[in-house]
């Protein structure tokens, strides 16, 4: 098994790339590997030209700007996982990709990779909807912003033209008496997730002042919690009111695959969401 | 026609210049054209482990690599695991000790796997080993014995 014949591009500017992407028609950018190359050894797709990303100076990277973080497209999860200003200012990342597959897989994907891939179940869009993040799109005529809520056209299809490459996304932290939880159910250590949920949670004066609740795995794109995350502001934290708002997760619009039911599905996001926000109230004064 | 590169690497310490397919996997290439047969590849799809190797001393699916892509780099495979006198490694040691291989289809990719995540974890304790190999599947030895020599060895490598 091996992908069919293809030509090989390895430009070293992302203007390069793009370049490449508007000269050839039937062409796949290559990031990490960890998706597309099972894809390509399996012959799912079969593209004339490969444009390999990981000899593009600058698309790789974690740059602190004030209170967000400009993470470069092409940045190692695995670098994600070792970074010390996003284990302070974001700890919830490097706590979820423990679950995105396995070391030896970290260490080749990328964010970018995943954020493209859009695998419903993945962790990483689950996090960058939980924190509303931008992502930048280079093309043609320049660069674009996209907020992440406009990112999942559909199911595995981002908000990204065949002559656009993704360069960067850009995190706005929390700041003050914030606390995080992320938690999955998946059926092995480092499978896709059935449900995953990540929570952040701010806390002024005894009461929440903001929240976001994300849930992966149940649509074909991470689910914002509006209602629930609506019912917690201007409470004060507490195990009663959090089973609450998770009792919101309960009703959603959940998929229903061959293994799992859209009731168990539902089920497990109000269980996993309960813990989330419990996890998130028990690590409050840290900062998420 | 069929698209190649010459690229040249360094595997197990050695420099390697050769002409490659561009779509060969790096596995492939180690196997085929360097023949080195040590690296196991199984699922080509990123699933079982066996085909892990050491790019630039971390672990690597080599399944999910393009040869090409290792252009320039250091590659360590199975052949490259034993002490320089020929000795096995404290790792590759505690597996025979152990029983930690049966068929030996796995071992390759646990044994590369291993190597990178005890240099890193050297106080890893069964919990984290047993995550560590989670994406290395073996059919026949249950694991028992792999878990017992990873934490044979990572004893040994702390006392030596
Ligand atoms: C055994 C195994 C288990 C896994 N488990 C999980 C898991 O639990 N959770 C999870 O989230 N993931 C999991 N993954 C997938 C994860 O490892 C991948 O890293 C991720 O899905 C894709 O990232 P990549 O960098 O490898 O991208 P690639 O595989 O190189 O690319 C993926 C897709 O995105 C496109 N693309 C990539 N980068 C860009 C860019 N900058 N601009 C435009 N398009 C781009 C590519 O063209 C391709 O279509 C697993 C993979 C394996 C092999
Ligand atoms: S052959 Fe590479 S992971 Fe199975
Ligand atoms: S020893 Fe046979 S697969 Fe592991």
């Amino acid at each position: 098994m091996k992908p069919a014949p293809f030509t090989y591009h390895d430009p070293t500017t992302a203007d390069e790339a793009v370049a490449l992407l508007a000269q050839h028609e039937d062409s796949k950018v290559l990031a990490g590997g960890q998706s597309l190359m099972p894809m390509l050894n399996m012959r799912f797709v079969v593209p004339d030209h490969v444009i390999d990303l990981n000899g593009i100076e600058g698309i790789a990277g974690i740059r602190d700007a004030r209170d967000t973080l400009e993470i470069g497209a092409m940045t190692r999860q695995r670098d994600l996982m070792r970074d010390g200003t996003i284990a302070e200012k974001a700890p919830i990342i490097p706590g979820a990709l423990n679950w995105v597959g396995h070391f030896q897989t970290r260490n080749r994907g990328t964010i970018g990779g995943s954020l493209c891939h859009l695998d419903p179940a993945a962790e990483l869009p689950c996090l960058m909807a939980a924190y509303d993040a931008t992502l930048t799109v280079q093309g043609p005529d320049g660069a674009r912003a996209v907020p992440f809520a406009e990112w999942p056209l559909a199911y595995m299809m981002p908000s990204i033209g065949p002559d656009e490459i993704l360069t960067a996304v850009s995190v706005p932290c929390w700041s003050g008496n914030v606390g995080h939880g992320f938690v999955e159910y998946a059926r092995r250590h480092g499978d896709f997730a059935i449900v995953a949920v990540a929570a952040l949670l701010a806390v002024e004066g005894g009461k929440i002042s903001r929240a976001a609740i994300s849930l992966g795995g149940v649509d074909v794109r991470p689910l914002r919690l509006d209602a629930a995350e609506a019912a917690l502001v201007g409470e004060a934290p507490g195990a009663d009111t959090f089973r609450a708002a998770a009792e919101l997760a309960r009703g959603i619009d959940a998929m229903s695959d061959a293994y799992v039911s859209s009731e168990y599905r539902q089920r497990l996001a109000a269980t996993l969401t309960e813990r989330a926000l419990n996890a998130a109230a028990n690590n409050l004064n840290g900062s998420a | 026609m069929a698209d190649t590169r010459d690229i040249t690497l360094t595997v197990n310490g050695e420099s390697h210049t050769a002409t490659a397919e561009t779509r060969t996997s790096l596995g492939d290439f180690l196997r085929h054209t360097i023949g080195l047969t040590g690296t196991h590849m199984g699922c080509e799809h990123g699933v079982c482990g066996a085909c892990t190797v050491l790019l630039d001393g971390e672990a690597v699916r080599s399944c999910l690599m393009l040869a090409v892509q290792a252009n320039g780099h250091e590659v360590t495979t199975i052949e490259g695991l034993a002490n320089a006198d020929g000795t096995l490694s404290p790792l590759q040691e505690a597996f025979w000790e152990h029983h930690g291989l049966q068929c030996g289809f796995c071992t390759p990719g646990m044994l590369t796997s291993l190597t990178a995540f005890l240099r890193d974890h050297p106080d890893a304790d069964e919990k984290e080993i047993r995550e560590a190999i989670s994406g290395n599947i073996c059919r026949c030895t249950g694991y028992q014995g792999i878990v017992n020599a990873a934490l044979d060895a990572a004893k040994t490598m702390q006392e030596g």
